[in-house]
């Protein structure tokens, strides 16, 4: 079971324990993963739904039947696992877009996967993921990561947040119109400890802010790395020949 | 011919084939490969060409009957040769091999060529009428070996790279070798007398050739589409199959390890860690980042996971490593890795228990930041006695020593955090 191997990925954690975020809530949730040994791995992890208050309530291996299986079910929170037959995480998050965009009960996705390669990491986050995890998450760090996603913040393994300095790279002197578009000087800090493998509760501590402005600072940058900063994120995708 | 006698003796043995000899050749690489393959010097092997040579043109005719059936290869490459000049070919590259320039022998092969089919001429007693022939045949062997050179260079080619600056002087040699074979042919023509036939004669040909290529012309082309695109699956899949026969050798190997060490939980988490990380590696490091190179680092971030890679290796303690841009190496900088690495190893030993240790590079402009955290029962520095050396010196003396600075603090919620800075020189930009 990779996810109860190391517990180096404190994303977003400061070391609560199973179900100590999750008393009194519940959450419903789809598992997609090609492995069937990971999903029931995970769904012996998380999905006991008394103590953790995530219900699984649907699995899926590949594309199709991960769309379908999300329209049908509606749930909260998708983990989605990066690469998957039929077209891989990407795929998913394209044809549930709709599903997203829902103002009543929107679908939010959390990458959960086993690669941490860059493209991987960008390319789902772009397509709408709310965060992403690596496999090597404990159990109570994703029960923890999952509740996060489902109130709309954002999720950062300490190499996401490396991934994205690295393609918010600061150059000398940026144009002026492009501000709107960089990251801010605390985003950039907040990033930074992130990626120094801080939970973000510690993070608060070490700024001297509140959990939920560190929130927000980590949503400011998921929503700047969606929807703008073009020009950057080309040319650091080009300078990697990912595109 | 006892060359060609010998031939059928040898070839039941497999392994020693006869090949032409593609270096040191002075025109088709016959002699050489022939001396290599009998052993005997290769002055002997040619002079017995030349002395056929004599015989009527025996020789020529055998040489062209090897040059033809003999595929080039690099075996059978003279012993006569010092081997102080091949190791000097070999180590930088058959780049220069291809692109060198025609050495004396080959000048020295033509003009003894010239020479000797002058004594033939001489010699032999030809009639008026035939030897009026001479020059036209002359024209037509002479481009005939060009071509036929052309396509042993087309060969050797393949294991070879050749520039593209290289195709205009191929296609060049070419049209020489086809020029003066028809010069030549024309010339017999002409001396048959049917010059007045001539132009009509050259219209057929041409027609035909024309007929020929319109016919076979889309066949060809589809064909040598069909046989690259075959070369391109067959290098993927070879690709593939190194990797594949990579991944299961370790795996299974690592594996086997594990069962082995199942009752030591150590032993277990650091092969696994080491195993992944191999794995990582293979699959999702980018090509061309050099995934075999064994050599020295040279740069920041190359160095700092190699670095975390050896210390979790030799401490079974996981490191997880976050890199931020990317800079040359230089020896502030190798003093700073050499500091992390320190910190590295006292992180693995004292706070390895509280999870994995934390290392995060960054480049910014000039700076180079590198922290090193774990989440241990955590670390004060005054509380250590003043013989202890080892962070003063080797993290915190080091650091200054070399114009940077090194900071060590305790995390909120338990652990150390070793922060070291260090400017990178001016040079490097």
């Amino acid at each position: 079971m990779p996810d109860a191997s190391a517990s180096g990925e404190p994303a977003g954690t400061g070391g609560s324990g199973p179900g100590a975020s999750g008393l009194g809530r519940h959450v419903r949730v789809v598992l997609v993963d090609d492995h069937r040994m990971f999903r029931t791995g995970v769904q012996a992890e998380i999905g006991q739904t008394d103590r953790t208050g995530v219900e699984v309530v649907g699995e899926a291996p590949d594309v199709d039947q991960a769309v379908s299986v999300i329209t049908s079910t509606r749930p909260e929170v998708v983990l989605l696992d990066v690469h998957l037959p039929g077209g891989g995480g990407v795929e998913v998050l394209r044809r549930c877009s709709a599903l997203m965009a829902d103002s009543e009960q929107p679908v939010r996705f959390l990458a959960l996967s086993v690669s941490d390669a860059a493209e991987d990491v960008i390319g789902v986050i772009r397509g709408g993921a709310r965060g992403y995890v690596t496999k090597t998450i404990t159990g109570s760090d994703l029960v923890d990561s999952i509740f996060r996603v489902q109130d709309g913040d954002a999720v950062f393994s300490p190499r996401l947040a490396g991934f994205v300095l690295d393609a918010f790279a600061s150059t000398d002197a940026p144009p002026v119109d492009e501000d709107l578009d960089r990251l801010t000087q605390r985003e950039r800090e907040v990033l930074r400890l992130i990626a120094r493998g801080y939970a973000y509760k510690e993070i608060a501590k070490q700024l001297f802010i509140s959990v939920k402005t560190v929130e927000s600072h980590v949503s400011a940058v998921l929503r700047k790395l969606q929807l703008s900063n073009r020009h950057e994120l080309t040319r650091w995708a080009t300078a990697r020949r990912l595109v | 011919m006892p060359e060609a006698a010998a031939l059928p003796v040898d070839t039941p043995r497999p392994p020693r084939k006869l090949y032409r000899s593609s270096d040191g050749r002075w025109l088709g690489g016959v002699a050489r490969g022939l001396a290599g393959h009998l052993g005997l010097p290769v002055t002997w092997v040619r002079l017995v060409f030349a002395g056929l040579f004599m015989a009527d043109g025996l020789g020529a005719l055998v040489y062209a009957a090897f040059w033809f059936f003999v595929p080039l290869g690099v075996g059978g490459v003279d012993n006569q040769r010092p081997p102080a000049i091949a190791a000097e070919t070999l180590p930088d590259g058959r780049r220069r091999l291809v692109a060198r320039k025609p050495d004396r022998g080959q000048i020295v092969a033509l003009l003894l060529m010239v020479v000797v089919a002058m004594v033939f001429v001489g010699n032999v007693n030809l009639g008026d009428g035939a030897r009026a022939y001479l020059w036209p045949t002359v024209l037509v062997a002479a481009g005939v070996a060009l071509v036929w050179r052309q396509a042993d260079n087309a060969r050797r080619a393949r294991w070879a790279e050749v520039g593209r600056r290289r195709r205009t002087i191929t296609l060049l040699r070419s049209v020489g070798g086809v020029l003066l074979v028809t010069a030549g042919v024309s010339g017999i023509f002409v001396l048959q007398g049917s010059a007045a036939h001539l132009g009509s004669v050259l219209q057929a040909a041409l027609a035909v050739l024309v007929g020929i290529t319109l016919l076979a012309g889309p066949y060809l082309v589809r064909m040598t589409q069909d046989l690259s695109e075959e070369r391109l699956m067959r290098i993927r899949a070879q690709e593939r199959a190194e990797v594949a026969a990579h991944v299961h050798d370790s795996v299974l190997h690592t594996l086997t390890l594990i069962q082995r060490n199942a009752d030591n939980p150590n032993e277990v988490r650091r092969l696994a860690r080491a195993q992944e990380r191999d794995l990582r590696t293979w699959l999702y490091k980018p090509e061309g980042t050099g995934k075999d190179e064994e050599d020295e680092p040279d740069t920041l971030a190359e160095a700092v996971r190699r670095n975390a890679a050896e210390v979790e290796d030799k401490h079974g303690v996981p490191i997880e490593v976050v890199v931020v841009g990317d800079c040359p190496l230089d020896e502030g900088l190798t003093a700073q890795m050499q500091a992390a690495r320190e910190a590295m190893v006292n992180a693995a030993k004292y706070g390895g228990e509280g999870g994995a240790v934390q290392v995060f590079a960054e480049v910014e402009g000039r700076t180079v930041f590198v922290s090193v955290r774990d989440r241990g029962p955590g670390f004060d520095l005054d509380a250590i006695p003043a013989d202890r050396m080892g962070v003063r010196e080797s993290i915190i003396g080091r650091m200054e020593r070399n114009g940077g600075t090194a900071r060590l603090r305790a995390v909120p919620d338990g652990g150390t955090e070793v922060e070291l800075e260090m400017e990178r020189a001016e040079t490097t930009s």
